[in-house]
């Protein structure tokens, strides 16, 4: 039976699913922090793309998938170095600045490709899986959640992890201060351009690990453009998530299913055109702005840059 | 200037100022001021708009750096050079702009600031909260989220904030501006009993009753410079009437009594006359975020003055927008000159002549970028003669222009320049002139002298008398009853969104009124 609900299906949607998911999490989860510090970072399409490549090129040479993902964070943060330097230190307008970083970074990572591949896509080995004991077990969800990847449990705890942080720790109450009344954490002697750079290199981190997953796990290769808008979906994550790391989980998990849809039908061989199932994950963003976009809630000082004694 | 040197940096100055001079491009906000501030006094800044208090602050709290002089803290000479610095010297600010974050707790912004690896300490601060509250007498909830409390809690929030963190000197910024009357006693209680415990307080304002009444030293600015000092001794010596023309005539360099306490002249409305504007039973849905309005009925005669009484925010700003047409009412009517305007949009009333005078000048009032001249006629856009056939006729526009910055006493650059860049109190004389011109009936002031200086709110005042003198009908919108009882002819009360009482403004009008604001009688 190649129906729509065999249990191989199913499990192959869901891990799809995962996979796909992941980027977007981290992605999410990046966002978030820069926005509940204030800043609009618009350039995380081009963090993510360059953790991509560099987490590629890092895995491609080193043979060590760790060291990939190492260098794709790092790649993140080189790009979030920029981009903390020229809005969050000089003050220039966030979205100018965020949409150069992504445009400059699509061509760049393209062209740096294009030199060393040229037209051939080397593929790196599957990626290692740690499967869960006894949890694996469980059919259709078995394979799909619990033998994942290191890094998507990982992932996963970090949701945790940066609620914690937010809910607990005077860190949060700093990020959440710079984002709402910057003058308020200026005043209370807490340097506010230091702690939205804190934010937005974590951001970059966080964006480039995504994108090194993206490229190594999810895909096993590097292409230009990978990402796909991911880091732009992103950016809704953080904008519908309130705050709250757990709905950027679900949103992202959500997003995932769409567009492991788009494969799984493919390969189940609904009679769609691919076109069409290839807009789903896309109807979904536009369906769940529709219905929560209002209860999007931003911070105050979201996008301004702070300078001290302005009104 | 008596009995006061500033070469005296004796031990007991916590800060002191020596020729501290700040420039900024076009102007000198500080012009070599000295200044001493010791424990156990409230030290008053006084000034005007624009007479460089604000940057003095800055200064003290560690935002802005001197381009002269220097400034001296327990007699050492030393740089504030962060605002972190100045808390570490004890110097805690409460800025006129609340400085709290809305969406959170109050515990959490007391937390604020503490290092980032640490997790807060709530139940030190709780116990630290307690021991202090205890000996100043108030209460704080500490678990409330900020925007969830009025500015006077809000204020002491950020009062207990510098408490918390040890401050030896308080500075309050323009801190009576946003509360009530009540809230003002409340803070120069605190005071007191702030300063009794041997701290410093300096406390800035431009209302010379304040000064008076809870100042030990008083220092007066003026266009940067400081023109005068009245130290606590003086001070003791004199009764609050004697400081106070003492305090006007170091700011106005002449002898004067109260300048505020003008004679209120008596004007014959004629009881007879009907009235221009007659409301009755109008009713307003609440929101979320304003009371509704119930049961208002009242009635304006020419030439008469209504003062609308009470606490902000108990539906004032919802009746000025009720009557001008901005505000969908549930019921009720309005009767302009004997014809019912309720249903009409906000422009028909406009030409109808019933004109509104929005606290908001920047917001609603004026658009900040446009020019000056534009900003006379924002509610006459495409109207004959300013406009022709949907173009523009500059020079017509400017010649009106002009004519009304004579006549109102604009003090700007040029008519070019944006209306933002004007001072608040040139901002509302826009908004006088483009809401008096022609075919004026009966004007809403709403809160028409908020946060202007001395001279341009006794320019306004004279102003919203002379309306009234032209036989127009005028309903004057205040939280300052001072103002009120200078003024109006009767004092209507509103609170939780109704009139309450309506009062002739006669000898015992203070008590009526004050007894129907706190829920009595009258």
């Amino acid at each position: 039976m190649t129906g729509l609900f065999s249990e191989v299906f199913l499990s192959a949607l869901l891990f799809g699913a995962v996979t796909a998911a992941i980027p977007l999490l981290l992605a999410g989860l990046g966002e978030q922090m820069s926005e509940k510090a204030g800043v609009l970072n618009i350039g995380i399409e081009g963090m993510m793309l360059a953790g991509a490549y560099l987490g590629f090129v890092g895995a491609f040479y080193s043979g060590s998938l760790w060291l990939g993902f190492f260098a794709g964070a790092a790649g993140g943060v080189a790009v979030a170095l920029v981009m903390a330097l020229l809005c969050v230190r000089i003050g220039l307008n966030q979205i100018v600045i965020g949409i150069a970083l992504t445009l400059g970074l699509e061509g760049l990572t393209a062209l740096l490709h294009h030199f060393q591949f040229s037209r051939s896509y080397p593929r790196l080995p599957a990626a290692e899986v740690t499967v869960i004991p006894l949890l694996s077990d469980i059919p259709v969800i078995g394979p799909a959640l619990f033998k994942q990847h290191l890094i998507v449990y990982l992932a996963v705890a970090l949701v945790f992890g940066m609620g914690y942080v937010y809910r607990r720790t005077q860190l949060g109450l700093n990020l959440q201060a710079a984002g709402d009344k910057p003058a308020a954490l200026d005043v209370a002697g807490i340097d506010v351009v230091r702690t939205r750079t804190v934010a937005v290199l974590t951001t970059g981190a966080l964006a480039g690990l995504g994108g090194a997953y993206l490229a190594n796990v999810g895909a096993g290769l590097f292409i230009p453009f990978i990402t796909n808008g991911a880091g732009f979906l992103g950016i809704v994550l953080a904008m519908l998530a309130r705050g709250r790391p757990i709905w950027v989980l679900f949103g992202a998990l959500l997003f995932g299913v769409c567009l492991s849809l788009t494969t799984a039908m493919q390969v189940a061989g609904i009679n769609i055109p691919t076109d069409i199932i290839q807009m789903l994950p896309f109807l979904a963003v536009m369906i769940m702005l529709v219905l929560f976009g209002r209860r999007a809630s931003l911070p105050a000082a979201l996008g301004i840059p702070y300078e001290r004694g302005a009104r | 200037m008596s009995g006061f040197s500033s070469s005296s940096a004796s031990g007991r100055d916590i800060v002191a100022l020596e020729g501290v001079t700040k420039r900024f491009p076009g102007i000198v906000a500080n012009d070599s001021i000295d200044l001493a501030i010791r424990p156990g006094e409230v030290h008053v800044l006084l000034g005007e708009n624009g007479a460089g208090k604000s940057t003095l602050i800055g200064m003290l709290s560690g935002l802005q750096q001197p381009d002269e002089g220097r400034i001296l803290v327990d007699g050492k000479p030393t740089p504030i050079t962060s605002p972190r610095h100045a808390l570490a010297l004890g110097i805690g600010t409460v800025f006129q702009h609340m400085m709290l974050v809305p969406t959170l707790t109050v515990a959490e912004n007391l937390l604020l600031g503490g290092p980032w690896w640490q997790r807060p300490r709530t139940e030190e601060l709780a116990a630290r909260v307690a021991e202090i509250t205890s000996t100043l007498g108030i209460t704080i909830k500490l678990h409330a989220k900020v925007s969830e409390l009025s500015l006077g809690e809000q204020q002491q929030v950020e009062i207990l904030r510098a408490m918390v963190r040890n401050s030896r000197l308080l500075i309050l910024d323009e801190s009576t501006s946003m509360l009530t009357p009540k809230g003002i006693d409340e803070l120069g209680a605190l005071m007191r009993r702030l300063v009794e415990q041997g701290l410093a307080i300096v406390f800035i304002t431009h209302k010379l009753k304040e000064a008076a009444a809870f100042g030990d030293r008083i220092s007066v600015l003026k266009l940067g410079r400081k023109v005068g000092e009245i130290p606590p001794e003086r001070f003791r010596a004199l009764g609050e009437q004697e400081i106070i023309s003492e305090i006007v005539e170091l700011m106005f360099g002449q002898q004067k009594d109260d300048p505020e306490a003008v004679e209120r002249p008596v004007r014959t409305v004629h009881a007879e006359a009907a009235p221009l504007l007659r409301v009755a039973d109008l009713a307003v849905a609440p929101t979320d975020n304003a009371p509704g309005l119930s049961s208002i009925s009242f009635d304006i005669r020419p030439g008469e003055i209504l003062g609308i009484a009470g606490i902000d925010g108990n539906g004032q700003k919802q009746l000025a927008e009720a009557l001008a047409g901005q505000r969908a009412t549930t019921s009720g009517s309005v009767r302009l000159d004997g014809a019912a305007i309720e249903t009409l949009s906000v422009g028909e009333r406009r030409q109808r002549g019933l004109r509104y005078l929005t606290d908001d000048r920047l917001g609603e009032g004026t658009v900040g970028t446009f020019p000056v001249s534009i900003n006379f006629f924002l509610k006459q856009v495409g109207a004959a003669p300013f406009w022709s056939k949907g173009v523009e006729q500059r020079a017509e526009i400017d010649k009106r222009a002009a004519q009304l910055v004579r006549e109102y006493d604009v003090r700007t650059p040029s008519l070019k320049t944006p209306v933002a860049r004007l001072s608040g109190g040139n901002i509302q004389k826009v908004l006088l002139a483009r809401e008096l011109a022609e075919g004026a009936k009966v004007v809403i002031f709403n809160k028409p002298t908020y946060g202007l200086d001395l001279a341009n709110t006794l320019a306004s005042r004279q102003r919203i008398r002379d309306t009234a003198a032209r036989g127009l009908a005028v309903l004057l919108i205040s939280t300052d009853l001072e103002e009120l009882l200078s003024m109006c002819d009767r004092i209507a009360v509103i609170a939780n969104g109704a009139l309450v009482g309506i009062v002739d403004n006669a000898d015992d009008a203070r008590t009526k009124v004050g007894r129907l604001m706190i829920g009595l009688a009258a």
